[in-house]
């Protein structure tokens, strides 16, 4: 199926297409373009958005009253809010909108029109701050039909007009025709393990080492903080296993029977068995060197292994951000007489 | 009662008591070895790294000789500006030593200027300097080869009276001793001429890789530097050779495990031609290929293959079952120097900026430059000339008891180098009197007491170290020869009540994680016990060792950094390794299972 003004595959999108497919949308692409396995998925563009607010506004006005709203008035701001996300949720999709995109979903999940799916929000914005409030945790997984599946396209649309991502918009004075919202609908990964992977050490910021935290199950698990996961530190070039700590791994996210996922107890005899193979972490250090090199920068990045293939996919990388901010004096400059180095050791206290 | 505070210090040396019984044979150390009131001031740390076990009288040489050697390359040779040389005290048969350091500012500004017109110079012409010091190793092991072997004939052969020689042969004895003790004195000054500096640069590189890289494993900057083709594997590489011809010329049949060497080559020498070509070659691979020890030369209990076959013979008849299976068994140098290319390359791109690649390249090759020498100088030093020197007392100690002085040769290593020179003194006496030495009366009692001291020292156990804990230690040689630092300190302090757990800490040395069943090897007889599949446990390990690596599946010593040959080797073996753990053969028990983790060095005992 070709991609659209609407539907955007990812084998046809890149980080350039960031305008119109968002930052989440625009990164898995790129991954995949990069020879990077991830889940099989395409994004909701910008387009289908701009011709979802364009018949919203038909009925009344949208983004003039957001740019009527004053920031400080907070009683105003969420009563606008309120109504707003409730005619989002509540409206029909734009005829050509709904087509592609229950035919993208069809496609998408081939023959089993029940098959789960993640609706991920991608926001279009290069600020950070606006980004967060703007959804950036809106992640519906494992959800099992194309209704529902279109609901929570609406919902991640929704997210624009919190009362938090409103305000901010506000207190910045941003116009609100710039905003728009990408949605991201991927094929759910069972996943036996899932975890995220650092290229460079959030610890010391060591750029030669890789560090992997896993836990069994879905990774919400592990990126919700509700289980302490196993983690190794590899070495980027080596592969070197410098640090294994096992932990005792309570409970896993699994998919719930209706849809959604839910928490249950790890098996007695899979509480502390490591929940990664060495042969596996090995493949992971191998993915995250390609993502890296393709990047030119550290990334952090979510990953998973599926239950059924054993397969090694990426859910999301983005650039390391925290340890690249720091960067600053050179550990050693060269010197005019190279002999002076070895004055740090025989020179004394330093 | 309140528990003692922890980082107050170690015992002070005036509470350590000699073990009650062995105080004559505490007494035959040299007074200014003993411990006395003023050294309580001073820290001290017992030198497991090199002296693991109770020193016999005579091996206590090796300690006198390294020291002078190292306190004049480091006081008065190089003049290194924050230290000068090591103290050494002996109590029980275990060396303590105590460093120097120098903390006048203006006196290390002094040292400093000096320091760099010595040292700097050694830098830049290393390889010139580091050629002729082969040379000069070498004339000092010639002449050491050239000592005549101490003997007394009846008469004084009737040639050198015609030829008017004017000297007689119990002269000879004298004359030999003192040569003999005289090259060992000299070698040790050889082996400080460039250890300190070579050590140095390669610390400057990892210091810089350990700021850049704060989570890089020490292995991984070992592989950097380590040389690919040093000396240090040529005694294993014979050994392949030697499989290899064996199976060429057909006689490899002959080696069976667990027939002894002697057996091996007598079956040889009636094998007809190919086995007698086989002898050969082994004879050129022994010389000068088998001068290696199975320790570190510090022991004269270490013998050099050369002097037992039993080591080098053990490796071989797996070395030919792989030979036979199509297996190439020369170590892919090529392959390796690539490797190690790519290593380089792949850590100087993740580097922050080209002002810190530029800081990389300078210390990188200077760090290669000096590193030859800090591979190669075992070989030279700890082994061949240290074989030649025990071996020669060793002949002193056969004439000895061949006249009564104690019942076996290797009792005269229960003597001091003083006392030995003493008991020549009174065979050459008794030779040219015509009496009887008085040495037969004399040496028995006092052999046979330092033999039961030695026992009685190796069942108690040493404090690490002695006195106050000083601030920080700020001593490079210290901190270089045995990787003492201030946070080594405090895990010393905090360990004393772990003795039971079941983990033993050590350095990581070559990774991955294993299990199996340990077997403590304490001496080279026992390696026959070695099973397929089975943990090497051991003291020190050595590249001597390497032969039998190929049946184990990991390796743990008491002694030894991630440098140390044992690491270089078990790594290109790709076995999991801890070294340095301290005490890992007396706290494993020989057949525990036991899981290797050489990757963040640790043994857990299972």
């Amino acid at each position: 199926m070709a991609s659209t003004e609407i539907i955007g595959w990812f084998a046809d999108i890149g980080l350039h297409d960031r305008p119109h497919v968002g930052g989440k949308g625009g990164s898995l692409g790129e991954l995949q373009r990069a020879g990077i396995a991830v889940p099989a998925g395409f994004v909701v563009k910008t387009g289908a958005f701009e011709r979802f607010v364009r018949a919203l506004e038909q009925d009344a006005p949208v983004r003039a009253r957001i740019e009527s709203l004053d920031p400080d008035d907070l009683g105003a701001v969420t009563a606008c809010c309120k109504e707003i996300r409730a005619r989002v949720e509540g409206a029909q999709l734009p005829d050509d909108v709904l087509q592609e995109t229950s035919a993208a979903h069809t496609a998408l999940c081939e023959k089993h029109s029940a098959a789960p799916v993640a609706v991920r929000s991608s926001a279009t914005t290069e600020d950070a701050i606006d980004a967060s409030f703007a959804g950036l945790q809106d992640t519906y997984l494992w959800v099992t039909d194309l209704a529902q599946t279109l609901h929570k396209v609406r919902s991640c649309w929704a997210s624009l007009y919190s009362v938090e991502s409103v305000t901010y918009r506000r207190r910045k004075a941003l116009p609100e025709d710039g905003v728009a919202m990408a949605v991201v609908i991927q094929r759910m990964v069972n996943a036996r393990t899932a975890g995220v992977m650092f290229t460079r050490s959030p610890v010391t910021g060591d750029r030669s080492v890789i560090t992997i935290e896993g836990a069994w199950g879905l990774g919400s698990a592990v990126v919700g903080g509700e289980v302490t996961p196993d983690r190794w530190v590899l070495g980027k070039i080596t592969g070197e296993i410098s640090v294994r700590e096992i932990s005792e791994k309570l409970i896993q996210h699994v998919p719930a029977a209706g849809g959604g996922t839910e928490s249950i107890p790890v098996a007695p005899e899979l509480l502390e068995a490591p929940c990664m193979s060495d042969a596996e972490l090995q493949a992971l250090r191998d993915i995250g060197r390609s993502v890296e090199r393709h990047y030119g920068r550290a990334q952090d990045i979510e990953w998973a292994v599926d239950r059924d293939t054993q397969q090694i996919l990426l859910l999301q990388s983005r650039p390391e951000t925290v340890w690249s901010a720091k960067d600053a004096d050179p550990v050693a400059r060269a010197a005019s007489d190279p002999l002076s180095h070895v004055m740090s050791i025989f020179g004394g206290r330093r | 009662m309140k528990a003692p505070e922890k980082s107050t210090g170690f015992p002070l040396p005036s509470s350590l008591q000699v073990v009650p019984g062995t105080e004559r044979a505490q007494a035959a150390y040299p007074y200014h070895t003993q411990f006395s009131k003023g050294d309580d001031q001073r820290f001290w740390f017992y030198n497991s790294m090199h002296f693991p076990e109770p020193m016999s009288a005579f091996d206590m040489v090796t300690a006198e000789a390294a020291y002078c050697a190292l306190g004049a390359a480091n006081t008065r040779v190089h003049c290194l500006p924050t230290t000068l040389g090591i103290d050494h005290r002996i109590i029980n048969g275990r060396v303590y030593i105590g460093g120097n350091a120098v903390t006048d500012p203006a006196e290390i500004a002094r040292r400093t200027e000096e320091f760099q017109k010595r040292a700097f110079y050694y830098y830049a012409n290393w390889e010139r300097l580091y050629a002729q010091w082969k040379e000069k190793m070498k004339a000092l092991i010639q002449s050491a080869q050239a000592l005549p072997k101490p003997q007394l004939p009846e008469f004084e052969p009737l040639a050198n009276v015609h030829a008017g020689k004017g000297v007689a042969a119990n002269h000879f004895l004298l004359d030999t001793y003192q040569k003999t003790l005289e090259g060992y004195f000299r070698m040790w000054h050889h082996h400080f001429e460039f250890l300190l500096l070579g050590y140095g640069a390669y610390l400057t590189f990892f210091g810089f890789c350990k700021k850049a890289f704060p989570e890089i494993t020490d292995q991984t900057i070992a592989r950097m530097v380590a040389g690919i083709e040093a000396e240090i594997f040529r005694p294993d590489d014979e050994l392949r050779r030697l499989a290899r011809r064996a199976v060429e010329l057909g006689v490899d049949a002959k080696f069976r495990e667990g027939v002894p060497a002697e057996e091996i080559i007598k079956t040889l020498e009636q094998a007809g031609k190919p086995g007698r070509e086989w002898l050969e070659e082994l004879q050129a691979s022994r010389d000068p290929w088998f001068n290696i020890n199975v320790g570190d030369g510090f022991y004269h209990y270490h013998r050099a293959w050369n002097d037992d076959l039993s080591m080098p013979f053990a490796g071989l008849p797996e070395y030919m079952r792989r030979v036979r299976a199509g297996e190439s068994l020369e170590r892919p140098v090529q392959k390796l120097q690539a490797e190690r290319r790519q290593l380089i390359q792949d850590y100087r791109e993740l580097l922050g900026s080209d002002d810190e690649r530029a800081a990389y390249d300078q210390m990188i090759t200077l760090a290669h430059r000096v590193f030859p020498y800090v591979e190669g100088h075992k070989f030279y030093c700890e082994h061949w000339y240290t074989n030649l020197f025990f071996n020669k007392i060793r002949e002193f100690g056969g004439l000895l008891s061949a006249n009564g002085f104690f019942p076996d040769a290797e009792d005269v290593f229960h003597l001091t180098h003083y006392e030995l020179k003493t008991a020549i003194i009174d065979l050459m006496s008794a030779w040219s009197n015509g009496s009887a030495p008085r040495g037969p009366d004399y040496w028995p009692r006092i052999v046979a007491e330092r033999k039961a001291a030695i026992r009685e020292w190796a069942r108690h156990e040493t404090p690490p170290a002695l006195g106050p804990v000083p601030e920080v230690i700020d001593d490079p040689a210290i901190v270089m020869l045995w990787g003492i630092t201030r946070e080594s300190l405090d895990a010393w302090l905090s360990a004393s009540g772990d003795a039971d757990g079941k983990e033993v800490r050590g350095f990581a040395a070559s990774s991955g994680v294993v299990e199996g069943p340990a077997r403590i090897v304490k001496s080279v007889e026992e390696i026959a016990r070695l099973q397929k599949g089975d943990i090497l446990v051991c003291q020190v390990t050595n590249p001597t060792w390497a032969p039998i690596f190929q049946k184990i599946v990991g390796a743990v010593s008491d002694i030894g950094g991630s440098m140390s040959h044992a690491a270089i080797v078990a790594r290109e073996y790709g076995l999991p390794a801890v070294v340095g753990t301290g005490n890992a053969t007396s706290r494993i028990k020989d057949g525990q299972r036991i899981r290797v983790d050489g990757g963040r060095g640790v043994v857990t005992i299972l």
